[in-house]
């Protein structure tokens, strides 16, 4: 077994045992990047100099019995978090040459807590898309047949870590680009509550609803990681006020007695059959667990997508505004197509005479959105459904329909527009071996319930060890 | 004239925070050497948040409070969204709908009544400086609070705007919120102008904004200049453009920067980066009570404390500088037994420079100048009494009509006491008792 295989735990364990050093461990990392990279276009940008720099740095403090939390674990970044000093693309060729001055608050946490930064994850350009597809440097592969997407925007990250490149990587979800990643690579992704991890420095996308995470291997790591980047920032005015909280502590609580509820409109019409099959297998992984498992509605849900491709557009001609040709060297006419239907689409929609028609009616169904969650968690601890009403895709197969690809959000995107935590997990594999998930949805700062709820399910169920066959 | 002015008034207030209205970057950017006071919140690099400073806040709520608003409740950010190089971010964040300060009024010494419509928080641009064909942009003014005054179009002449805002001037730098330097662009002024009807209320389809003017007197030029060329317009029976002009000091005219038919649209929306704005009772309360006195309840105060006149009120408490300094005067000059009113008379009829005095110094001035009229009238003709015993003979020569021989008296007089004495006064006193 390569150390690159690792979960974050078990490396940490070997790093402190001194089974091996965070040398080793980043070699590893790098050796797999350098194979598998050219076929899965995860990286865009590789730090092996930096990286191996910090695992020496690392190698010193864990001698000194330095005990940091991510101390010489390789971690990549998704290319939207702001770097100092290393390029920062947001994989548009707008920034293709674009060096930060500065380090997002959670780069900066990350970097504190002792992890080596193997470098830099491709995305859809901007994060705009579900696919990775829209990724102005070339989409990134799905590990587990590369002839199928991987899922985004997180595309390259979900894929570092799938293909054990990375033991863990950073994500943003606006609409469910952490979870349909995470669930169509077999991994556990965060979408935390709105606020709860900083904002600051991460290239925005739409203000409102961008939420700060991270995909891992497993629940227990993920809540590991969440320790390090959650807590309110001077630098963000939407953080909330900080709780001094453990998120590994209750891991093994289990769910018994637990009440969870199934959204009846998130399994209407349109679920593929295969993820319906999964879903249910779920369900009753969960009963038998001792959950109570009851049926509730959130009537609001069919009206998510439109309500989300008002406001996330609107934020987003706002947002890409500074792109202007002045400062960064590269006109508007470097926006690929995705961003500039975007741009028109918000532009459009906040014109006055149209504002009210659009923008303030879908913040209207955003508190009607926001309610229904709140009534449904009077009555249950946790929500669960699928991630995707679809397994991963071909390559190709929707880049062409971009209302069909907006859809593959329907069941990710009322998190957003709520801003409650939601959990992706691994929930087994199509008839072509392809990953499918589940996502647990919680109440605001839930995530150490979800964390619960996610790691029982986990120890039940342990897809996490089926690997890709690279 | 068959038409009567309506003007409104715009004006910018940039406040003298320590920092920038959404990052820890100095807001003093004066003289500063270009681009040396950013980061990448004012420079809106990709991933930077504004996070609002409070003490801007505070100042914006004062100049409402001190202008007679209402404070809203509950208030928010918006996004205005426009292109132009020197804004960063390529939107400024302002305030739309739902302003910190509104339905204000501030009245004239003519006893009318100016509404202001609004008072609201947004940010300075970065300033553009184009030399030759080349533009250079210095973002350190970029993000610099400042205020925006919105009135009604109250105003019928050059006079009353002239008024309110030397007003304006004089309850920002007395709340000490900006140094309201016209020349360094503190102080910013937009004037609305247009002519209605002299008959009807009704306002004019059309309005002409007079951009970014940075003097009293030129705001008085610019809009006598409008009203002239409106007013031609007009008698030509045509309509005046909808545009904003700028005023051309050595033209000396306005000239048209841009039409617009239509506003332009600047696709306002929430900023979703700053949580809305609640504003307690309490808050408000606090505020009020930690705030420096405007400059009409000095004027009262001074009026109601000190006895004074109108006239010496106004003059007293035109600035802040000049009433603190009389009032430290008055404290100090209590103890030496000299009353408000004199010193006010010395300070306004002597026309002191407070800059080189201090106030004890002051008061020892007046002293030694009043000590002439000081002299105990009884010790003065215990003195002379003296003198009239010694000199026998000239007090005979006055009564045998030699005029002169009472200067000699004076004289004598004026040698006994070590004090100075006020000659006309003595010669008066002398006169009187040789007369008996």
């Amino acid at each position: 077994m390569n150390l690159n295989q690792l979960t974050i735990r078990q490396a940490k364990d070997g790093l402190k045992t001194k089974k091996f050093s965070s040398v080793e461990l980043t070699q590893d990392c790098l050796k797999q990047i350098k194979k598998f990279n050219p076929l899965l276009n995860s990286f865009i940008t590789i730090t092996e100099k930096g990286a191996l720099e910090s695992a020496v740095k690392a190698d010193k403090l864990i001698s000194g019995k330095q005990n940091l939390p991510l101390l010489g674990i390789p971690v990549a970044l998704k290319d939207l978090f702001s770097t100092k000093g290393i390029k920062t693309t947001a994989a548009a060729n707008v920034l293709r040459n674009y060096v930060p001055e500065y380090d997002a608050t959670v780069v900066k946490k990350i970097k504190d807590a002792g992890a080596v930064i193997l470098g830099k994850t491709n995305l859809d350009a901007w994060a705009h898309g579900s696919s990775g597809e829209n990724s102005d440097f070339g989409p990134a592969k799905n590990p587990w047949n590369t002839e199928y997407v991987p899922g985004g925007s997180s595309s390259g990250s979900a894929v570092s870590v799938a293909s054990e490149m990375s033991l863990a990587a950073t994500g943003t979800d606006t609409g469910g680009s952490i979870r349909l990643p995470a669930s169509f690579n077999n991994l556990v992704g965060l979408k935390p509550t709105y606020g709860r991890v900083s904002r600051f420095g991460i290239i925005a996308m739409s203000s409102s609803l961008d939420s700060i995470g991270h995909l891992t291997k497993t629940v227990e790591d993920n809540a590991l990681f969440f320790g390090i980047t959650a807590g309110s920032d001077k630098f963000d005015a939407t953080t909330l006020p900080d709780l001094t909280e453990n998120f590994t502590k209750n891991l093994n609580t289990g769910v018994s007695g637990l009440k969870i509820g199934i959204p009846k409109e998130f399994l209407a019409s349109g679920l593929d059959s295969q993820v319906k099959a999964k879903f249910e297998a779920a369900v009753k992984t969960f009963e038998n667990l001792g959950a109570k498992i009851t049926g509730v509605s959130l009537p609001h849900t069919d009206y998510g997508i439109a309500a989300y491709y008002i406001i996330q557009p609107s934020e987003v001609s706002s947002n890409l505004a500074r792109y202007d040709g002045i400062r960064y060297g590269l006109y508007r006419s470097y926006f690929g197509d995705e961003a500039k239907r975007r741009i028109m689409l918000g532009t459009y929609t906040l014109s006055s005479g149209y504002y009210d028609a659009y923008y303030k009616k879908a913040m209207e169904v955003r508190t009607l959105i926001k309610n229904d969650f709140t009534q449904v968690f009077q009555k249950v601890d946790a929500l669960i459904s699928p991630v995707c009403p679809t397994p991963p895709w071909k390559l190709g197969e929707k880049a062409n329909d971009p209302l069909r690809m907006y859809l593959s959000d329907a069941l990710t995107v009322t998190v957003n527009i709520a801003g409650i935590p939601s959990l992706s997990v691994p929930a087994g594999f199509s008839a072509d071996n392809l990953p499918i998930g589940i996502q647990i949805m919680g109440r605001q700062l839930s995530e150490s319930l979800l964390f619960q709820i996610g790691n029982a399910f986990e120890r039940q169920t342990l897809y996490y060890k089926q690997k890709p066959n690279l | 004239m068959n038409y009567k002015a309506v003007i409104g008034l715009e004006v910018h207030v940039e406040l003298k925070t320590k920092s920038k209205m959404f990052c820890g970057c100095s807001a003093d950017y004066f003289t500063e050497k270009p681009n040396t006071h950013t980061c990448p919140v004012c420079l809106g690099l990709p991933g930077a948040l504004p996070v609002p400073n409070k003490k801007a806040i505070d100042y914006c709520l004062m100049i409402g409070l001190a202008l007679n608003c209402r404070i809203a409740n509950f208030s928010k950010f918006d996004r205005k969204n426009y292109f132009y190089p020197d804004l960063a971010k390529g939107f400024q964040i302002s305030q739309y709908d739902q302003p910190f300060c509104l339905d204000g009024v501030i009245e004239l010494s003519n006893g009318k009544k100016i509404g202001i419509t609004r008072v609201h928080m947004e940010e300075d641009t970065a300033k553009l400086t184009h030399q030759g064909d080349c533009s250079l942009i210095d973002f350190n003014r970029s993000g610099v609070p400042l205020v925006e005054i919105v009135t009604e179009p109250d105003f019928e002449n050059t006079q009353e705007v002239v008024e309110y805002l030397k007003k304006l001037q004089r309850i920002v730098r007395f709340l000490n919120v900006s140094d309201a330097d016209m020349e360094k662009g503190n102080m910013r002024l937009e004037p609305n102008i247009s002519l209605r009807k002299a008959a009807t209320r009704q306002l004019p389809r059309y309005k002409v904004e007079v951009k970014n003017i940075n003097s009293f007197r030129f705001v008085e030029k610019a809009i006598a200049y409008e009203l002239k060329r409106q007013e031609e317009i007009l008698t030509d029976k045509a309509l005046p453009s909808q545009e904003t002009r700028g005023w051309d000091e050595n033209k000396q005219k306005t000239v048209s920067q841009r039409i617009k038919e239509e506003a332009q649209d600047y696709r306002y929306f929430p900023e979703p980066d700053i949580p809305p704005l609640h504003f307690s009772e309490t808050q408000i309360l606090n505020l009020k009570s930690q705030m420096p006195e405007t400059p009409s309840a000095t004027f009262a105060r001074f009026k109601a404390n000190y006895n004074l006149n109108e006239y010496y009120t106004e003059i007293l408490t035109r600035e802040k500088s000049l009433a603190n300094f009389f009032e430290e005067t008055v404290r100090i000059g209590k103890k030496h037994k000299l009353n408000p009113k004199q010193i006010a008379n010395f300070l306004i009829n002597k026309n002191v420079d407070i800059n080189s005095f201090l106030p004890a110094k002051l008061v020892q001035t007046i002293l030694n100048s009043r000590q002439e009229e000081q002299i105990d009238v009884i010790e003065m003709e215990r003195i002379i009494g003296k003198v009239l015993k010694e000199n026998e003979k000239a007090v005979n020569d006055y009564k045998n009509g030699k005029q002169n021989a009472i200067m000699f008296l004076l004289g004598q007089v004026m040698r006994t006491t070590k004090q100075k004495l006020n000659a006309k006064e003595v010669k008066e006193k002398l006169e009187k008792i040789l007369a008996q």
